[in-house]
């Protein structure tokens, strides 16, 4: 056997191990492999039947699993329980996972104990091919290059070179109808002047008498529980979820001595209630956790804490931009009503989102 | 094949096996020519390590996510048009929701043994990225990604960051509260890109999110486009591991130049094969026992609604928690009406962070062996001690991970363990620069002091666990030298470089034109060596041989296996 030959015979590279075939080592010389010691099995043909037997036992049991799953599959129905566990679930889940496991175990186990356990030598070669390959590699190469004539005709190589480039065009171009362009749609929401704020879940409208000082209260707008003439709701599928992720609200009351309004903002209120966006302005969560006490409402997802008192600053986490306020009043019918639409974006920050769009 | 116990005094085609076999291998051989490579690569040996079974945990994972897949997709509707639910699943009878989420109950409990399907599928989406992670710090401290193998150390982490997206991408398309929480979390990342956030938003969306093209969307790419991708690029994986040969562990009879270990057919047919049922054997009994992602419990998406603790599958809590702790950077530059808004609390540790952890560990082999000046080819691995700076740097890494993936659950730490979620969120805000810089110096020492074990058992022997006491009355641990394998292991590494400062000025007093490069490259290969315990020289070791040599003891009569005595007096052996 010669370590240093290259020759392609794989017959050479493979061998059984030989203990002085090895590389001088520092500061101690390479012992080579160790002397290979056989196992119990290797000697004690009881001891090998047994683990034969272990083997053929382990893939007759996944034999039995696999027809047990079959019985499960068949008998259980589908909404048995058993300790809170879905029973067909856990019977189909048992009998096939043992079944694989044990295939698994008994290959495993069928390789460690009886099939033969010498270690051999294979002789790496260098990644790289031999000096040879390469130089006709690169004749060969550059044989065609010049046959094409790419090199003295660069009129058809940069031609073709542009034409080829210019073809992301139209791969880009066709991209384009994704979606929409966003245009005005960041900027607004449902929101309009004299729009009910009505009850998230009921639809019921919001009286000011409804919401206690302390308490906060899930609204949307009331248009999203309109129907037309025919009774077909005037938002429902895509629509309403485009409609939710924007114009979400929280009404919460606190004492109108704690208010301190962002500039503009004075008369926003009704007798302490405000109406804040319920979409954070970070990466667009719906703001539900309130304290009370401190008037923070904390977004649950990245912590971004806002103070409702003090205009919605943020005074806490990731998000930047306070949480925007709808201004409010009370209609004829003493039920809260927008005035306007937001007068700033909501939802999480987009490059335009500063812009002046009025 | 050569092969001592097998090998066969009649011809092959006398044989049993020869006669039966000659019909079709001839048959197929005639049209496909395989007998060369079959020839070649069928004994192929691979060497054994218990962490070489990382990266086949991986392997046989995607195996499991393609055939699990594969039968989601035949009850699995990717649209989100709303209609009202009216299957077997009674809390929800009436509710308005996709017909993406309305297909998974289905799945769930209508279809029987779909929930177990979609379990082990999801439970072997976390075991992918798990094992691949754990493949890929195994491989990078041990320096098996040195050359010749650093493409397919890239190849690895394109599959690492092609698996993350895929993960996001399947967990996404059942369009429940948790997943439309994922997906809302998106479209605020893709607001955050400079200059164009709202267009991409809208094409990605196709228009306002959440709009009614994501699923199928995000369907294709995770049943087609993504896959496709992971298989091809797992196939070059294979092909180079193959051409490559594995690397193995330094020992007695393994050089740079071999490879020992066990023949593909049929040792590793069988264990590599059978491991691939113990894969799918353990997913599936994780899946029988363990729930993972129950829709049914978050209901069908509402972009007004969210629960507390909403978390994202494990590989990705790492940039969850990095958006946590960003501070709330946000600023507009420009006129009103033209200005421009950068969100960098969202776009730093959300886009460019993910980009600076696949950038780093892609450029890290090119990176070492340009400090080290290192260009050999490297079949040999290397222990983490051996390398102790790139171990440090790992171990500073996986810190810097570590205090992100602990930042993601902040709200649920604070809230289990009674904490201020405010003062944990400082803590990994200050966590995430501090905890690498002080694991590197913790690693750093450990490793050499590591070392210095090494060549202080190699010198003065290992601890027999005897006392022996002298004439003069004296008490003393004899020591033994270590067997000549053990020895031999822990030598068989490259000595440590010499330093040397960069040459500013020639002889003449001519500047070095690269005079900075190489300073810097200097500086910073001593920075890599600095404090790295050398081995023992060839006199340090024969000096030891001949102490050992003199000593009285340890007593002679020791045999060859012996390895000093445990606490309880019973020998150990090797």
């Amino acid at each position: 056997m010669s370590p240093e030959s290259h020759d392609e015979q794989p017959t050479d590279d493979v061998a059984v191990p030989a203990r002085n075939d090895i590389e001088p080592a520092e500061p101690i010389e390479n012992p080579g492999l160790p002397e290979h010691l056989p196992r119990p099995t290797d000697v004690d043909p009881k001891l090998a039947k047994r683990a034969e037997r272990q083997v053929a036992g382990m893939f007759t049991a996944a034999i039995v699993l696999a027809l047990a799953f079959c019985v499960a599959y068949f008998t259980i129905p589908r909404d048995a329980e058993v300790f809170g566990w879905f029973s067909l679930n856990l019977a189909l889940g048992l009998t096939l996972g043992l079944a694989l496991f044990l295939i698994g175990i008994g290959a495993i186990q069928w390789a460690k104990k009886l099939m033969f356990d010498q270690e051999i030598i294979e002789m790496r070669h260098p990644a790289r091919s031999s000096d040879e390959d390469r130089e006709a590699a690169l004749v060969a190469v550059g044989q065609g290059v010049s046959e094409s004539g790419f090199g003295r005709r660069p009129l058809i190589r940069n031609s073709l070179i542009g034409a080829v480039a210019f073809l992301g065009l139209p791969a880009i171009i066709m991209l384009r109808d994704l979606g929409p362009l966003p245009g005005d749609k960041l900027f607004k929401t449902v929101w309009r002047r004299g729009m009910r704020v009505v009850n998230d879940v009921s639809g019921i409208p919001l009286r000011p008498g409804d919401i206690e000082v302390g308490q906060l209260v899930n609204a949307q707008p009331a248009i999203l529980f309109e129907t037309d003439s025919h009774g077909h709701a005037l938002f429902h599928g895509t629509d309403l979820l485009q409609a939710k992720a924007k114009a979400s609200v929280i009404a919460v009351r606190i004492r109108p001595d704690d208010i301190k309004p962002r500039k503009g903002q004075a008369n926003w209120d009704v007798d302490g209630i405000m109406v804040y966006s319920k979409i954070c302005t970070h990466v667009g969560c719906p703001i539900s956790l309130w304290e009370q006490q401190t008037h923070h409402l904390l977004c649950p997802c990245h912590q971004t804490t806002y103070d409702l008192a003090d205009g919605g600053k943020v005074i806490f986490g990731p998000g930047h931009r306070p949480l925007p306020q709808l201004p409010l009043a009370v209609d004829q019918d003493g039920y809260l009503i927008a005035t306007s639409d937001f007068h700033e974006p909501v939802g999480p920050s987009f490059p335009e989102v500063e812009q002046n769009r009025d | 094949m050569t092969d001592t116990m097998s090998t066969p005094t009649t011809p092959l085609q006398d044989t049993k096996f020869g006669k039966k076999s000659a019909g079709p291998v001839g048959w197929l051989d005639e049209r496909v020519g395989l007998a060369g490579l079959v020839r070649k690569n069928i004994r192929k040996v691979f060497p054994d390590h218990w962490s070489f079974l990382l990266g086949e945990i991986a392997l046989w994972s995607f195996v499991v996510l393609l055939l699990t897949g594969t039968f989601l997709t035949f009850w699995f509707q990717p649209s989100m048009t709303e209609i009202v639910y009216d299957g077997p699943y009674e809390p929800m009878r009436g509710l308005e929701m996709s017909q993406a989420y309305a297909s998974t109950l289905d799945i769930s409990f209508d279809i029987r043994g779909g929930l177990l399907v979609r379990q082990i599928h999801h439970w072997s989406a976390a075991l992918f990225m798990a094992a691949i992670i754990a493949h890929m710090l195994r491989v990078f401290f041990t320096g098996a990604y040195r050359k010749p193998r650093e493409l397919n150390w890239i190849i690895g982490i394109g599959l690492f960051a092609i698996g993350l997206i895929e993960g996001f991408a399947g967990y996404s398309l059942p369009d429940d509260l948790l997943s439309g929480t994922g997906l809302r979390f998106v479209d605020g990342l893709i607001r955050s890109i400079p200059v164009v956030g709202s267009y991409l938003e809208f094409f990605v969306f196709a228009g306002e999110f959440p709009g009614d093209l994501i699923i199928p969307r995000l369907y294709m790419a995770h049943i087609f486009l993504l896959p496709g991708l992971l298989l091809g690029l797992i196939a070059a994986h294979m092909v180079l591991l193959v051409y490559h040969k594995h690397t193995q562990w330094p020992g007695p009879g393994r050089t740079e130049k071999n490879v020992v270990g066990f023949p593909m057919l049929p040792v590793y047919a069988a264990k590599a094969g059978g491991f691939f049922f113990v894969v799918f054997g353990f997913t599936t009994l994780m899946a029988a026992v363990i729930q993972i992602n129950p829709i049914w419990a978050y209901g069908p998406y509402n972009p007004s609604e969210v629960t507390a603790g909403s978390q994202p599958d494990w590989y990705m809590g790492w940039v969850e928690g990095a958006v946590r702790i960003m501070p709330n950077w946000e600023f507009t530059v420009g006129p009103e009406q033209y200005s421009q808004t950068f969100s960098l609390n969202v776009f730093i540790p959300a886009v460019l962070l993910m980009g600076l952890l696949f950038t780093v560990l892609a450029i890290w082999p090119f990176f070492e062996s340009w400090v080290t000046g290192d260009k050999e080819e490297h079949h040999l691995l290397q222990r983490p001690r051996n390398a102790p700076t790139r171990t440090a740097f790992g171990v500073a890494g996986m810190t810097f991970y570590g205090v992100c993936w602990i930042a993601g659950g902040n709200d649920i730490i604070a809230l289990k363990f009674n904490l201020d979620i405010f003062t944990i969120t400082w803590i990994c805000r200050i966590g995430v620069f501090l905890g690498p810089v002080i694991a590197f110096i913790i690693t750093r020492r450990i490793c050499i002091s590591l070392q210095r074990k090494d060549n202080d058992a190699l010198l003065h022997g290992y601890e027999t666990g005897i006392i022996v006491r002298s004439a003069e009355g004296s008490y003393a641990e004899a020591h033994a030298p270590l067997p000549r394998d053990v020895a031999y292991a822990l030598t068989a590494r490259p000595r440590v470089p010499e330093l040397t400062a960069a040459v500013d000025e020639d002889g003449n007093g001519v500047r070095n034109p690269q005079g900075r490069k190489a300073r810097l490259r200097a500086w910073a290969k001593r920075f890599f060596f600095a404090h790295d315990v050398d081995k023992p020289t060839q006199a340090d070791v024969d000096a030891a041989a001949h102490h050992f040599h003199d000593e009285v003891y340890p007593p002679h009569d020791l045999p060859d296996d012996f390895s000093g005595v445990s606490e309880t007096g019973v020998p150990k052996q090797h």
